[in-house]
């Protein structure tokens, strides 16, 4: 394999690498199974998303076939058509980023302060500030969108509270909603974007900002123009974690939003164990990779960043 | 600084070894380390520069140099984590060049001391002797000798992290004694120790290297430090040698301007010699207002009269009269004036508007001295200046 | 500073209520004697009953549980060595891929994982005849990929900040590669090891998507069972299994939480007791009675006073 050919370039370590016997092995192990289990099967939903679905299994034809000894490669763009004429996938996509970034935003805004207000929590109490935060996303995530359910509902927590003072007489419509749906994301996600916006802040010098207050910057003048430029890859990485898997949620749209919910995740879902239309779920899947190709590679970069920057500490 | 008993403890260890050495084929005349025209390069930059050195067996060598001359790398080929791009690395009469570290009869102590944090002291110590498979005697035997040497014997049940900075330095120490190498190696052995516990630590370094006996090359940037421990001492910069000598030749004889200005503060004049006899020679400087006459022969080629003079601040006088020679003074005013406890540095604008180092002993504690602006002289004696090459 | 009311403090204290109260309330109502989910009728602890003799729910648990332990476990032999490749390794060819394929599963949407997964096994099965049938080998092949990139980020975040120069001392006293990664650096990084097991082991036990997927007939995991128990409504039996693993989770962090604490107090403690066994032992050798030790001994009493300092 041609990625085991190494012996180019001398870094710093150049001499510990050659001593390394296994070195090959100790690549080769991972990466192997990355391309079979990760890399290979993309390749695959490329291939049968131009496909045709046939009543068969599996439900789709080969692209190359051996008849009579002819070769015949046929690349059906039919599902990719079809996914531009029906404008249900269309509004599916663009309402799955709209929600994606509304609920990134929110958990954003709800998500910086309290990682802010942890990295300046005194010493002792931040461990134990962390691991609340943690907890929650250790338990099942079914079971916290679950607890949602029985709070939303119509004769639900919230409307059974509210009723019950006299505030309403009918039950406010939540479940069901894409209220319901931004709750279910925010709540979900909030400590994927708590989590990196902290490491980021809590590396931070003190001093810098004692500088700036020295240097007679006011405390949000000192907050804009120093901690969150700073503070940018932590954003950006926490974002990018609650964006891209929020754009293709299936378990949350499906039990806390409605009928006109669209989210390509639940769509895509429908499309393969309901319809068995392997071809088109391909497509989808492969549209939806597309859109968030740079997303994710904003993340990788931003993420790598950030290791580095650990690193250099 | 040692008590008598666990000196006679380190010569018993010591004869044991020789044998050893002799099994190993060297010759005593041979040194015990020679690096042949060592070149490292990184990405197509050089880093070591066909560097050759000679170190005789029992030597404490320091190789002197700021970040960046490329004395880390050259102790790190020695060590065996880097390779040489080009050129030969032969200890002990064997070539090692292409052997691994575990497999090179050297040790390193580490300036960070890279003790294993999970171990205890005695762990650490017993490591590097566990891989060799010794039995367990003989390694229990090693382990309390090199404790004992170092006087840590109390401490050996400790994790590094309840040991103070010297302790963990001894600790490192003892551990790289340990497989009794038969070369050491120390990287910057003082940067982790703050400046009051360094003089002490390298004296106490030295002594026990000595009474072991174990040839050493050691890489600091601090050349007190490299003045204080090493026999020998070489000047790197920028990947190659500039010089190699004793502490004393370096400082007193520097060959060349680099040499001179790594070393200590010099002042430094240019002139041309005027004249060039067996027993003297006088240069002339337009920086000075008298010349300079040195009291014996240096042997320089005639064809480039252009040259340096090079003089050390400690070696010069500061007088209110004027120095009845006629050579080896010139006059200026006080400039600045730095107080430092045991002497005072005096910077003198000559009247050339060159700055001049003089230093002044401070001999009595309220003597009458000259001030700021004060016109002065500053002469040298005819042996002091020293002539380097342009 | 301390207890000062800012308004990040105040956001995190809201933050807080806003993770844990549904979680609360859901433990509540676990109790609830009413099938009503939303009317409290009276403590009862019936539902618990009713769940472990749900076998089909109680197998579930097992097969996830089995799924996660043996996931976690690959996850964290691959994690480890890719975080070594990727630390230890400056250059090979194919790195930037190499980095890529680690950090592409930790935010990949689970319907695509899930997606070409399955088609993959699908494809392979057609081809090479393997895996024969799908369930608890392909959902645990599935498994151990997306885990073995989370545990690649925690292991080599900490395998970044080793020393390098240990793993060097350990090869310059004539340990071999080898021996030095066992006998050296996996002890440094053991907690790490731990903490990536441990999630890996918790996002497992979780993937409802990627598993519903690649699973066959044979295997049902437990959030299998519970999506589609929850799917037709709320029910208490959901609220008391909730309940258990909130419980078993908050048991599994509050063991975490209290041995860090401890082991924080005790190094710090050692750290103290180091220092006045340095001024005891530093007494005794003043007794052998030379100049020269006194003057040691004056040096060491400013670097321990310094470093209690500190």
């Amino acid at each position: 394999m041609e990625v085991l050919n190494t012996q180019q370039g001398s870094s710093f370590s150049d001499g510990l690498k050659r001593l390394l016997p296994g070195r090959k092995f100790l690549i080769a192990t991972p990466y192997l199974w990355l391309m079979l289990f990760f890399l290979v099967p993309f390749a695959i939903v490329l291939k049968i998303s131009f496909s045709e679905m046939i009543m068969a299994i599996p439900p789709y034809s080969s692209l190359v076939e051996l008849v009579d000894e002819t070769l015949s490669i046929s690349i059906n763009l039919g599902n990719y058509l079809f996914l531009a004429e029906d404008d249900m996938y269309i509004k599916a996509y663009f309402s799955s980023i709209q929600i994606a970034f509304n609920a990134t935003l929110l958990c954003l805004l709800l998500g910086y302060p309290m990682a802010y207000a942890m990295a300046r929590a005194p010493q002792h109490m931040q461990t134990t500030l962390l691991l609340l935060i943690l907890l929650p996303s250790w338990t099942s995530f079914l079971i916290r969108i679950y607890a949602w359910m029985g709070i939303l509902k119509n004769n639900g927590l919230i409307n059974n509270l509210l009723m019950a003072l006299g505030i309403i007489d009918d039950p406010i419509i939540m479940m069901n909603t894409n209220f319901a749906v931004y709750v279910g994301i925010v709540y979900a996600y909030l400590p994927f974007m708590v989590l990196p916006l902290y490491a980021n802040l809590v590396k931070h010098d003190h001093s810098i900002l004692e500088a700036s207050a020295d240097l007679g910057a006011k405390p949000w003048k000192t907050f804009l123009s120093v901690t969150l430029p700073l503070s940018k890859s932590g954003v950006i990485a926490g974002s990018m974690l609650v964006f891209i898997p929020a754009v293709g949620e299936f378990v949350i749209p499906e039990l806390l939003g409605g009928p006109d919910t669209l989210m390509i995740g639940k769509v895509l879902w429908q499309e393969f164990f309901n319809n068995r239309d392997w071809p088109v779920a391909s497509a989808l899947a492969m549209v939806m990779l597309l859109l968030l190709i740079i997303p994710m590679a904003l993340f990788h970069h931003y993420q790598s960043k950030e290791l580095e920057s650990t690193n250099e500490k | 600084m040692f008590k008598p008993d666990s000196r006679t403890a380190t010569v018993s260890a010591i004869s044991h070894k020789e044998p050893e050495k002799a099994v190993m084929g060297s010759t005593q005349d041979q040194p015990m380390l020679k690096i042949q025209n060592v070149t490292k390069t990184f990405d197509g930059a050089l880093a070591v520069d066909h560097v050759s050195l000679d170190i005789p067996k029992g030597e404490i060598f320091a190789l002197l140099g700021a970040s960046g001359s490329g004395k880390s790398t050259l102790l790190r080929m020695l060590a065996g984590f880097e390779k040489p791009t080009s050129g030969r690395i032969i200890l002990g009469g064997r070539d090692i060049t292409d052997l691994p570290p575990y497999e090179r009869p050297i040790n390193m102590m580490f300036q960070s001391y890279a003790l294993f944090p999970h171990m205890t002291v005695e762990q650490n110590i017993a490591y590097g002797l566990k891989q060799d498979n010794l039995p367990k005697q003989e390694i229990n035997a090693k382990v309390n000798e090199m404790l004992n040497l170092v006087h840590m014997t109390q401490y050996a049940r400790r994790k590094p992290h309840q040991l103070s900075g010297g302790q963990r330095q001894r600790v490192a120490l003892a551990r790289s004694l340990a497989k009794q190498p038969q070369l050491l190696l120390l990287d910057e052995p003082m940067g982790a120790l703050d400046k009051k516990l360094r003089t002490r630590m390298q004296l106490e370094l030295v002594e026990i290297i000595e009474q072991v006996g174990v040839t050493c090359l050691m890489v600091t940037h601090d050349q007190e430090e490299a003045m204080t421990m090493a026999h020998r001492i070489a000047i790197m910069d920028a990947g190659w040698i500039v010089q190699v000598g004793t502490p004393t030749d370096i400082y007193e004889t520097p060959n060349s301007r680099m040499a001179a200005e790594f070393i200590g503060s010099i002042n430094m004049f240019e002139g041309q010699i005027t004249q060039d006899e067996a027993d003297h020679v006088v240069i002339e400087s337009h920086l000075l207002n008298a010349p300079v006459r040195i009291g014996h022969g240096i042997a320089t080629a005639l064809e480039n009269p252009e040259v340096w003079i090079a003089i050390r601040p400690e070696k010069t006088r500061i007088t209110r009269e004027k120095p009845v020679t006629d050579s080896n003074w010139s006059s200026g005013v006080i400039d600045d004036i730095a107080y430092l406890g045991t002497h005072s540095v005096y910077y003198i604008r000559l009247d050339s508007g060159k700055i001049v180092q003089a230093n002044m002993a401070n001999t009595e504690r309220h003597g009458e001295r000259p001030t700021w602006n004060d016109p002065v002289y500053v002469s040298w004696e005819d042996s002091s200046p020293v002539v380097l090459n342009n | 500073m301390r207890n000062k009311i800012t308004f990040s403090n105040t956001i995190l204290i809201l933050g807080l209520v806003f993770l844990y109260l549904p979680m609360l309330i859901l433990v509540i109502y676990s109790f609830n004697e009413s099938r009503l989910v939303t009317v409290w009728a009276g403590f009862s602890t019936k539902w618990y009953g009713e769940l472990f003799e749900d076998q089909q729910l109680l197998e579930a648990i097992g097969m996830s549980l089995k799924i996660a332990f043996w996931s976690s476990c690959m996850a964290v032999v691959l994690g480890t060595m890719a975080a070594f490749v990727m630390t230890r390794y400056n250059r090979f060819r194919g790195k930037t891929a190499f980095s890529s394929m680690i950090t592409a599963p930790l935010v990949m949407p689970d319907v695509i994982t899930g997606l070409s997964l399955l088609l993959l096994f699908v494809a392979m099965a057609n081809s090479i005849g393997w895996p024969e049938e799908r369930g608890m080998l392909t959902i645990w092949i599935a498994h151990v990929t997306f885990c073995a990139a989370y545990a690649t980020v925690v292991i080599s975040s900490r395998l970044r900040e080793v020393d390098r120069s240990i793993e060097e001392a350990a090869m310059d006293l004539g340990a071999t590669p080898f021996k030095t990664f066992f006998q050296i650096t996996l002890p440094g990084i053991a907690p790490a090891l731990a903490a990536g097991w441990l999630l890996s082991f918790t996002l497992s036990l979780d993937d409802l998507v990627i598993a519903s997927f690649v699973s066959g007939p044979g295997a049902t995991t437990l959030p299998m069972v519970v999506f589609s128990s929850v799917r037709l409504g709320i029910t208490p039996k959901i609220n008391a299994l909730a309940t258990l693993i909130i419980l078993a989770v908050s048991l599994a962090a509050f063991i975490t939480w209290w041995f860090m604490r401890r082991q924080e107090a005790r190094r710090l403690q050692m750290m103290q007791l180091g220092d006045d066994f340095f001024d005891e032992s530093e007494e005794e050798s003043t007794k052998t009675g030379d100049i020269e030790r006194r003057r040691i001994k004056s040096t060491y009493r400013v670097e321990s006073t310094e470093s209690a300092a500190v």
